[in-house]
């Protein structure tokens, strides 16, 4: 029962050919008035590291959750490897009459052949159909298998991705504020970040087969392994709630790597981290583009950080983008200055 | 010292501490071997366990106190209904325990796998189809209307799911008793057939076939949830009972995940539901009423949430002492007269007695009668630590 959607992957010569992972265009977000992003665009090339800086409230993290799947923008495209991943949806309106429709053929049917007219027998066995149909429908709609988003796209239904679509499409995340599953042990937390890595389905479950074991085998050993890269080995047993803070950021960052993500986006990964803390995770964040090849999408606040690992910085201020650059081109920015320390006297 | 102390916290000191101590380490050290067994041989364990309560429990009732209150069968046949519950208990740990969604209109499935049964081999519609494959279908009615309940309320959490899941288990018992010409009405569906097997008969004189029905169905329930409990779905489960935004970032469907804790929480109240139709004989709306859900509820709650085992034997506690302990208690003190005590019906008191344990639970030991591992470390995290760092009350003797 494991009908999550699967993603066309583009192939590597295709994405090698455009050299860009994820584009958003014009992306722009109300809440009733206010605007929390208006017009940004961001471009995040293969294998590099962007960061998004700004003053509090400048739409940083509002951004990051459209592009996550969390909120719908209001108007605006991301798209992920050349495919629309995100947009404002529309017409959704249309689909619960989708479901209604093969039932209502049915009964319209029925009609015209004239089964009211074969008595109770034809009645009866229209209302079984035409419910059976309802049931059927219904189900497909909630469980959402991918022919049927195709048929939504098809028919002009644009639906945007959700948070797990988003992941599947191979962009993995962490939060602002720590969303470890605290009651769960270090390694189960790494497990559930490879979800969709793990094929086994309800009747492996069940039987408990022998490919589920070698599967969760398998699991674990990859699970080790990335806990060993954050910098986590050993610890697999204790529960996420009793890590040190600094620790629980780590394994937010391995959970978040289990799906081998392409593009990872990292919420603030330094905040409230030491220096050296700071200096550990800015080196890890170096090391995992090196090593895995992944992109990285930053918000960070610490300077040190953002222009020390950065290839390009956008920023963002009352939600608008401001300025985008090489660090250099950032810091010497008059526009970026004025908004973070304010307009310089005449 | 130390290590034994972490596994159980310890008990006031007893007089003979070296020897009571050395017991001590030694039960520690057998149930740490039990564990890890258990967690290895998930299913044989299972077995051996049920087998093992199965064959013990009708030799206990043999004993003094217990034989006196009624004879070897009656007990049997008690047991089996207590079943029906360890089986609901069973299946809402799936949808409280392990998912986190607070359900209170279980009974409805119970009523639906009930209902299933009684249309499909009674002589009130004529049919009569077996009780074996009717197991079956009626777990797939209950888990297809699990669904259906699932999906609107997918976007509720805690108090609110809670009150749509009520009004889910108020409507289902009501449809059945105004739909009067499809189910009887308030009178209910009776005479439903029996399971049939080729050389054994399952009459209401003898309880002993019913009695190893029930076993074997909870031995297969407990596998399979067990099962389920380990794999990739069941950490989804937990994850989104952690923090459902997190697991839907990390790539879990929220959807079908929180769908399938429904249906399949809901098909095991099926199972219970057509093993129940058969062995009463009857079914009405009124054995589906609020009070069900909610005793069942408290049994998870009680037996230890998300532990499979602890809510097996929380539910079989409950039964026994809201059917067997209360009417007790009544009879004693109908004989021995005690001022108020003789005039309390204990009966009608069992939902204060419910809401007393509960509440004295929730301050005492919340974590559950039997509680799972995890969740004992997680609530006694504090007192754990601080049994590291010395013994606080002295209680361990120098």
């Amino acid at each position: 029962m494991t009908a999550e959607m699967t993603v066309v992957e583009p192939t590597p010569a295709e994405a090698a050919a455009t050299g860009i992972l994820l584009r958003a265009n014009r992306v722009t977000r109300r809440f009733g008035g206010l605007v929390a992003v208006r017009d940004v665009d961001l471009v995040i090339p293969q294998g590099s590291i962007i960061s998004i800086i700004g003053p509090n409230g400048a739409g940083k993290t509002t951004f990051f959750n459209v592009i996550a799947g969390i909120t719908d923008p209001t108007a605006g495209t991301v798209e992920f490897r050349g495919r629309a991943l995100i947009s404002r949806p529309r017409r959704t309106w249309l689909e619960p009459i989708g479901w209604f429709l093969p039932a209502l053929t049915v009964l319209a049917l029925a009609l015209v052949v004239g089964a009211p007219s074969a008595g109770q027998v034809g009645i009866g066995l229209t209302g079984l159909i035409a419910i059976g149909l309802l049931v059927t429908t219904l189900v497909i709609a909630i469980v959402r298998p991918p022919w049927y988003q195709r048929l939504l796209a098809g028919a002009g239904i644009i639906r945007s991705a959700r948070p797990n679509d988003v992941v599947m499409a191979g962009i993995g995340r962490t939060f602002q504020n720590i969303r470890l599953f605290q009651n769960m042990t270090v390694l189960e937390n790494v497990l559930v970040g490879m979800h969709l890595q793990l094929r086994s389905n309800l009747v492996d479950h069940l039987v408990s087969s022998r490919r589920q074991a070698t599967e969760e085998k398998d699991a674990v050993k990859r699970a080790r392994d990335l806990l060993a890269l954050v910098g986590l080995k050993g610890r697999d047993d204790e529960l996420a709630r009793n890590l040190p803070y600094g620790d629980q950021r780590r394994l937010e960052l391995a959970r978040a790597l289990g799906n081998t993500p392409a593009l990872l986006l990292l919420d603030e990964p330094t905040a409230g981290m030491n220096p050296r803390e700071t200096a550990d995770m800015t080196a890890l964040i170096a090391r995992l583009r090196r090593d895995l090849g992944v992109s990285v999408l930053l918000i960070e606040h610490d300077m040190r950080v953002v222009m020390g690992i950065s290839d390009r910085i956008t920023v963002l201020d009352g939600g608008e983008r401001i300025a985008e650059g090489t660090p250099e081109e950032v810091r010497r920015n008059p526009r970026v200055i004025e908004a973070y320390l304010g307009k310089p006297p005449e | 010292m130390s290590e034994i102390r972490e596994i159980e916290r310890p008990v006031p000191a007893g007089r003979n501490a070296a020897g009571g101590r050395d017991l001590r380490s030694r039960i520690g050290e057998i149930r740490e071997r039990a564990h890890a067994f258990s967690s290895r041989h998930r299913s044989t364990s299972v077995v051996i366990g049920l087998s093992l309560v199965a064959a013990i429990l009708p030799l206990i009732v043999l004993l003094p106190p217990l034989s006196g209150f009624s004879s070897q069968p009656v007990w049997v046949n008690g047991f089996t209904i207590a079943g029906i519950y360890v089986l609901l208990a069973l299946g809402l740990n799936i949808v409280v325990g392990l998912s986190g969604l607070l359900d209170l209109g279980y009974a409805a499935f119970f009523a639906i796998g009930s209902y299933s049964f009684a249309f499909a081999a009674s002589p009130f519609t004529g049919v009569d189809v077996p009780f074996w494959p009717m197991l079956l279908i009626g777990a797939v009615l209950a888990a297809v209307f699990g669904i259906l309940l699932g999906a609107p309320t997918l976007r509720l959490r805690g108090d609110y799911l809670a009150i749509v899941t009520l009004g889910f288990g108020e409507i289902v018992p009501i449809v059945f008793l105004n739909s009067s010409t499809y189910t009887e009405g308030p009178n209910g569906i009776g005479g439903i057939s029996p399971p049939s097997l080729p050389s054994i008969a399952f009459t209401s004189a003898d309880p002993w076939p019913w009695y190893i029905t029930m076993i074997v169905l909870i031995a297969v329930s407990m596998i399979f949830i067990y099962r389920l409990q380990d794999s990739r779905l069941g950490r989804a489960w937990m994850a989104i009972r952690e923090d459902e935004l997190a697991a839907a970032s990390n790539g879990v469907n929220t959807v079908t995940t929180k769908l399938l804790a429904f249906a399949l929480g809901a098909s095991t109240a099926g199972l219970a539901g057509v093993f129940s139709a058969s062995k009463l004989t009857l079914v009405s709306p009124n054995l589906f009423r609020f009070d069900v859900s909610f005793t069942v509820l408290a049994m998870v709650v009680l037996g230890g949430m998300g532990n499979i085992w602890g809510v097996a034997v929380g539910a079989f506690v409950i039964f026994m002492i809201q059917n067997v302990v209360l009417k007790q208690l009544n009879i004693l003190f109908d004989n021995i007269y005690v001022p108020i005590l003789s005039d309390i019906d204990f009966l009608q008191y069992q939902f204060l007695l419910y809401g007393i344990a509960l509440v004295a639970m929730m301050l005492l030991r919340p974590e559950g009668l039997f509680p799972n591992r995890r969740r004992r470390r997680e609530l006694h995290a504090d007192e754990s630590t601080l049994g590291e760092l010395g013994d606080p009350m002295g209680a361990t003797p120098q």
